[in-house]
């Protein structure tokens, strides 16, 4: 029985922290799958059977024997923690309101969101730290929107969760945040159980009330926060960090409203903020004539699993923001798949190209190798990001 | 060309409503696909929307003609 070799989180190139490391590289082009251990804050370092190639990805995502539920601590009503049945009569409440249709029509208050962070970097002048001026707080202040926080509770809001998310907050610190922040959100709850606002929480309250928990209408706000908050804030920053070292790319995306949609996919495939997805196999399944046992653990590398060029006969390690439609799974597959995933696109569309259209000579105030990546937290992005014009 | 959804595959995420909205529409309810024009004119935008339909739950028949009531071919879930 050979060594297991152990996979740090940080699959990412030590020189290009775009790239997937050289070890997944190297498993990409191996017929056999891996078992590798995987170092977890949550569950302590695991064994798990490590997937790379895109097409064994997007069959086991697909398949409903692979759990997420058993990978994570139960939280009712974060759509993670079930599976099955449970996980479909939660999800089929909730889908109505992430419509192509819906997230379209919020885009008129994603763009007043932006047009006022644009204002606020103005005015905090060259050598501001992009994160907190821009990319964190368009996310947060559209998830306000859409749980119908108060004007007057937005500062406290948007300070609760941005430490409880905080890799970098002590242990303690997120803990009280994410007290406080469950203490605000029963709040918020009970509000809507009186009178559902004209927001997206209000809606979920005032079309299935009924049948969801309070507990669970919490617990459907904070998934909305976690999955919302970090990601985008992540991806915003990565994307502009990427964009700024790729002026030709950059300049497709300020000056052609046409080549935006496609742009957007072409940096969410590139970037994979959601690097690595945790499963577990509910029952025995085969992968290319390969067996993965009841009870194994399968940790899903979507970011190699994106630059898998296998079948294309493209170069997919080269950014084209004009390249033709390219699949990829930087919002997961399968029954799990980012239900925000409209939202987040038009967050995107909206925040990358007013930025470049506003601030033409934006360019990073530090070297391109001295920007501080996170390259071993589950999401993908940057501690701080200094920019000048 | 002529396009035929799978509601029970589909995952309501909507991407072909975003690429191609005249001929696919999401329920209000459930974000569930409506194929609005079973048999639209050729279009780039209804194959890139089969094409990137993260539930495989498009299919395109290129150069046919409609017939309703063709029952959905089982296939694999990759393109």
């Amino acid at each position: 029985m050979p060594e297991l070799k152990a996979l740090p989180i940080a699959a990412r190139a030590a020189e290009c922290p775009f790239d997937p490391a050289p070890e997944l590289r190297e498993m990409l082009h191996e017929d056999e799958l891996r078992r590798i251990k995987v170092p977890s804050p949550l569950l302590g370092e695991f064994e798990a059977v490590a997937v790379t190639r895109y097409d064994d990805a997007r069959s086991l995502l697909s398949d409903d024997r692979l759990l997420t539920g058993q990978s994570l601590p139960t939280q009712p009503g974060n759509l993670l923690s079930y599976d099955g049945a449970e996980h479909s009569r939660l999800r089929r409440m909730l889908t109505g309101f992430f419509t192509t249709k819906r997230a379209r029509a919020l885009r008129p208050m994603i763009d007043d969101v932006v047009a006022s962070r644009l204002d606020a970097l103005a005015a905090a002048g060259p050598g501001t730290d992009l994160v907190q001026a821009f990319c964190a707080p368009i996310p947060t202040q559209v998830i306000c929107e859409l749980l119908g926080v108060p004007y007057a509770d937005r500062e406290d809001f948007r300070h609760r969760a941005e430490v409880a998310l905080d890799v970098n907050a002590t242990r303690e610190e997120q803990i009280q945040k994410a007290t406080d922040m469950q203490a605000y959100m029963a709040g918020l709850v009970a509000r809507h159980r009186d009178e559902p606002g004209d927001n997206l929480l209000g809606g979920i309250v005032r079309d299935h009330g009924d049948e969801l928990t309070d507990i669970e209408l919490m617990g459907i706000g904070n998934m909305l926060l976690i999955a919302g908050h970090e990601t985008i804030t992540s991806m915003l920053a990565v994307a502009i960090a990427l964009l700024l070292q790729h002026p030709d790319q950059l300049a497709i995306v300020r000056d052609e409203p046409s080549a935006v949609d496609g742009a957007v996919e072409e940096l969410l495939r590139y970037c994979t903020p959601a690097t690595i997805l945790p499963r577990q196999a509910a029952a025995s399944m085969c992968v290319r004539g390969q067996q993965i046992e009841e009870g194994e653990r399968v940790v899903v590398s979507i970011l190699a699993a994106n630059r898998d060029p296998r079948g294309t006969g493209r170069d997919l390690d080269r950014l084209d923001v004009r390249r033709p439609p390219q699949p990829h799974m930087a919002f997961g597959h399968g029954p799990h798949q980012c239900l925000g995933q409209q939202l987040a696109r038009t967050e995107l569309r909206a925040a990358l190209p007013a930025l470049f259209a506003r601030f033409p000579t934006l360019r990073l105030a530090v070297p391109a190798d001295e920007v501080d990546y996170k390259t071993t937290a589950l999401v993908f992005g940057v501690r701080t990001l200094p920019v000048a014009w | 060309m002529r396009v035929e959804v799978d509601h029970t595959r589909c995952a309501a995420v909507g991407r072909c409503a975003g690429i191609a909205p005249e001929v696919f529409d999401q329920r209000e309810d459930d974000g569930v696909v409506i194929l609005l024009d079973a048999a639209p004119p050729d279009s780039d935008r209804v194959r890139e929307a089969a094409l990137l339909c993260p539930a495989a739950a498009i299919v395109v028949h290129e150069n046919a003609a409609p017939t309703p009531g063709t029952p959905i071919t089982p296939r694999g879930s990759h393109v």
